[in-house]
């Protein structure tokens, strides 16, 4: 079961190498000609804004996806996993952004689970815990104990148990996706500890990441991506955090942005001390009628469940919220009728339903004027569809095709579209342009401006109220930019007080600078 | 300190749970009937438990593993036919038609392991499928009649006790039951494919990347669910004295909720083979108990239902106090 060590005898080539490696997910180009390399002893870091790539890279390194064209050498050996199971007997390892562990199992139980040592079928526990401690050795966490059940566990023990797995099965390369997204200060300290002390004894490392900050603390290599290729991949040493980001970044910022006229104009949304059931701790916050306010700050800071607790998927729990001439919390389905509508960050799950059509979509919180007498006429409602599949640039076969078929960037102007036919008012949205191609990124954009520029003859501008990862989106969108740390929402500062850099320093400050 | 004491206490409450439910249901059908604490009467509890237990025994499995197996009252009722069969038409010693039919349930869950992970669909589809062409096979086999044996000694498996084997406390069948239920609940403790069987029903894609051999374990899982119910349909078989094909109908409702009742959790990864028996205890104390207090039949399925979702619900807020 377990992998013999990787063999000393050539120490200059690299221990794996991906050369040429496409892969495409429908009209999407995910991954072009990329070549990546990994020493021995190595912590090589991928870097890249989201969708640039760098997890579908490591989903093929670790064999959950396959790709299309390009060659990967494990030792000098062709390697091309077909599963995940493949690629980690073969000694790669994930270490995931959602943990992969049984909660139900015990410590011990995970990291042997697949290789417990039995006799006649039965298991031999006092191996299994030799065996258990032997990995978790590697790390001194107080609350990480063989027979306790990680289900119990927090995050970050968590995190290590599923590394100690990982090092037991014989791994000698691991990747960790985003590993301290969730994780507290104190656990980002201890987990670089370990990743030091991993690299001192010889594994290689791959290390994704968009916190430069962090990057820079543990890599020795840095590659960049950017939509779906390598920029350049060059030694930490050689690297300043200004010439990362600018190949982060890359493109020109202004023409991707679309910036009409704007007037703030009557305020519509005032947030006074918001705290939520869920991670939201303090939020201050007012929109007006034409402005885009943006909301950045990193993943697992709160920035989902504000948006939730304002639509009332989350309860409130204490604090104001005065939608229009309405104040208090509200239910989902009043919200609506008030005018807000959400576009959720999980399109998949959450935000559309896959196997319905792009009418039912588009259509489905306002099911009004549709026919007489209440009655929802097929054609009237494809008729209303078809207006957006036209000025949203869908692309489709008809408003009856199921949105499972669309790809990404057409399943999220369906989400939009919803919103649309609402007429909602107020558009609260999550990483709206999470994962989808460039082209309909730029759609999304000139859509949110429409909405919210003063130029459109009779019509009120609408207020909108974006959450995002993507820094030069919202610098580029927002009139206003608060940023969330730990559950607590900063104030919302004119765009043009702060830059990229500034907004990165503060999302990633794990001090007292807000 | 606070909070070890505070898990312990849980984890008490987590494994005699169903057992404080037992006494209690007991309990409050003794206070109104004190008929319920006779010897007799808690032998007649057990016996009366037999065949939705042993069934249960192999549910257990199934709902650990994440699935769920509709089929078991039509293999109950299968193999309960093909055991009279055998005796009856062809004449065969009574053990060795036992075993043809214990054979033949299993085969009916071979044939869902397969289908499942060879198919890949739902085990709720596959085993509702199997629910009706199990039972049709039953009554094709039967002509749709009962098919009576008479007294063999089979009759004795579950047959309450003559005054002169009295010291055996229980009939065989229920001694049986309770052996299978310990060596099942031993397997599930200290063997790899008990721990497997948790793996997958915790974390599917987890035990796959760990090497766990998911399908294999599946289709072992779903044979042995089978297994067992036919072993439930040689003991109807033995208490009725014939294969019907139209027994047990909806039983394995019965025997869900009591692998629910128990502890199991339909989503996976959680359940006791002990708890599964406790809770078929209970619901047939329930039965028994409104028996005695002369309520009509409604009212004890209303009872059986308050029962089942109480004990789910509880089963939550269970698990929210430890998360």
């Amino acid at each position: 079961m377990v992998t013999n060590g990787i063999a000393k005898t050539d120490s200059q080539s690299p221990l794996f190498e991906m050369r040429g490696i496409c892969k495409r997910f429908g009209a999407t180009i995910a991954l072009k000609d990329v070549d990546f390399s990994l020493n021995r002893g190595e912590v090589h870091a991928l870097v890249g804004e989201n969708g640039a790539g760098k997890s579908t890279l490591m989903k093929i390194l670790s064999g959950a996806y396959q790709a299309d064209s390009g060659e990967m050498f494990l030792e000098g050996m062709p390697y091309k996993p077909n599963n995940p199971l493949e690629a980690r007997l073969k000694g790669i390892g994930m270490i995931y952004q959602e943990l992969s562990l049984a909660p139900h199992l015990t410590v011990e139980e995970n990291i042997s689970l697949g290789m417990e040592p039995t006799r006649w079928g039965f298991i031999l526990k006092n191996r299994v815990r030799k065996f258990a401690l032997n990995a978790i050795s590697n790390f001194d966490h107080p609350e990480i104990k063989p027979d306790t059940p990680v289900r119990t566990l927090s995050i970050s023990a968590q995190q290590l148990v599923e590394i100690g797995r990982s090092l037991a099965s014989g791994c000698r390369v691991l990747v960790f996706d985003e590993p301290t997204s969730s994780l507290g200060q104190h656990d980002i300290t201890r987990l670089f500890e370990i990743i030091k002390d991993l690299r001192a004894k010889g594994y290689s490392i791959v290390y994704i990441s968009h916190f430069l900050e962090e990057v820079k603390k543990v890599a020795d290599r840095i590659t960049v991506l950017r939509d779906g290729a390598v920029v350049s991949t060059i030694q930490m040493r050689a690297a300043s955090t200004e010439k990362i980001i600018r190949m982060m970044v890359g493109r020109k910022v202004k023409e991707m942005y679309p910036r009409s006229d704007r007037r703030a104009g009557e305020k519509i949304v005032e947030i006074k001390n918001l705290s939520g059931t869920s991670k939201v701790l303090s939020a201050t916050l007012d929109l007006y009628r034409g402005q885009v306010v943006g909301i950045a700050g990193l993943v697992g800071s709160g920035r989902t469940e504000l948006l939730r607790t304002i639509f009332g998927l989350d309860s409130v729990k204490q604090g104001r919220i005065k939608i229009g001439i309405y104040t208090g919390p509200a239910s989902p389905v009043r919200r609506w009728m008030q005018g807000v509508g959400m576009l959720s960050e999980n399109r998949k799950d959450e935000g559309l339903a896959l196997n319905l059509s792009i009418s039912d979509n588009v259509t489905l919180t306002m099911l009004k004027g549709f026919g007489p007498m209440g009655l929802i006429l097929p054609r009237r409602r494809d008729d209303a569809t078809q207006r957006w599949i036209t000025e949203l640039d869908i692309h489709c076969e008809n408003p009856s095709q199921p949105v499972q078929y669309l790809s990404g960037g057409n399943q999220q102007k369906v989400a939009l579209a919803r919103l649309l036919q609402h007429d909602v008012d107020i558009l609260l949205l999550d990483e709206p342009t999470k994962g989808i191609d460039v082209a309909a990124k730029a759609k999304i954009y000139q859509i949110i401006d429409s909405l919210t520029s003063s130029e459109k003859g009779g019509r009120l501008p609408k207020a909108v109220l974006m959450v995002s990862s993507y820094l030069p989106e919202l610098i580029g969108m927002c009139d206003r930019i608060a940023v969330m740390y730990r559950g607590r929402l900063g104030p919302a500062l004119p765009v043009d007080k702060i830059d990229q850099h500034t907004l990165m320093m503060y999302a990633t400050a794990r001090g007292e600078v807000i | 300190m606070k909070s070890n004491l505070f898990r312990a206490r849980t984890d008490l409450l987590n494994k005699f749970g169903p057992l404080l439910a037992l006494m209690l249901v007991y309990s409050f059908f003794a206070i109104l009937n004190s008929k319920i604490i006779t010897l007799t009467a808690v032998e007649t509890i057990i016996q009366q438990s037999v065949i939705v237990g042993i069934s249960a025994i192999g549910m257990t499995l199934v709902i650990i593993l994440g699935g769920i197996d509709l089929s078991a009252g039509s293999i109950i009722a299968f193999s309960s036919v093909i055991v009279a069969f055998f005796m009856k038409s062809l004449g065969c010693d009574p053990i060795l038609a036992a075993l043809v039919g214990i054979a033949a349930g299993s085969m009916c869950g071979l044939f869902n392991g397969i289908i499942i992970t060879r198919l890949k669909l739902v085990p709720f589809i596959v085993t509702l499928g199997s629910l009706l062409i199990v039972r049709g096979i039953a009554k094709g086999f039967a002509h749709s009649m009962p098919i009576n044996v008479g007294q063999t000694w089979l009759s004795n498996l579950l047959a309450a006790l003559p005054p002169d084997r009295r010291w055996q406390l229980i009939p065989p069948g229920a001694w049986l039951m309770i052996f299978l239920a310990l060596l099942v609940a031993g397997m599930l403790k200290y063997t790899r494919i008990g721990l497997h069987i948790f793996a997958i029903g915790s974390n599917k894609l987890t035990a796959r990347l760990c090497g766990v051999g998911v399908e294999k374990v599946t289709i072992v899982v779903y044979t042995l669910s089978a297994a067992f119910s036919g072993l439930a349909g040689l003991m109807l078989m033995s208490y009725q004295e014939q294969g019907d094909p139209t027994g047990a109908i909806g039983m394995e409702l019965d025997v869900i909720a009591a692998v629910v009742i128990g502890g199991g959790s339909l989503s996976g990864g959680e359940g006791s083979v002990i708890g599964s028996l406790i809770g078929a205890v209970i619901m047939t104390i329930i039965r028994t108990g409104c028996q005695l207090n002369g309520w009509p039949a409604w009212v004890t399925q209303v009872v059986t239902g308050v029962v089942i979702i109480t004990a789910v619900a509880v089963d939550r807020l269970r698990h929210r106090k430890v998360a």
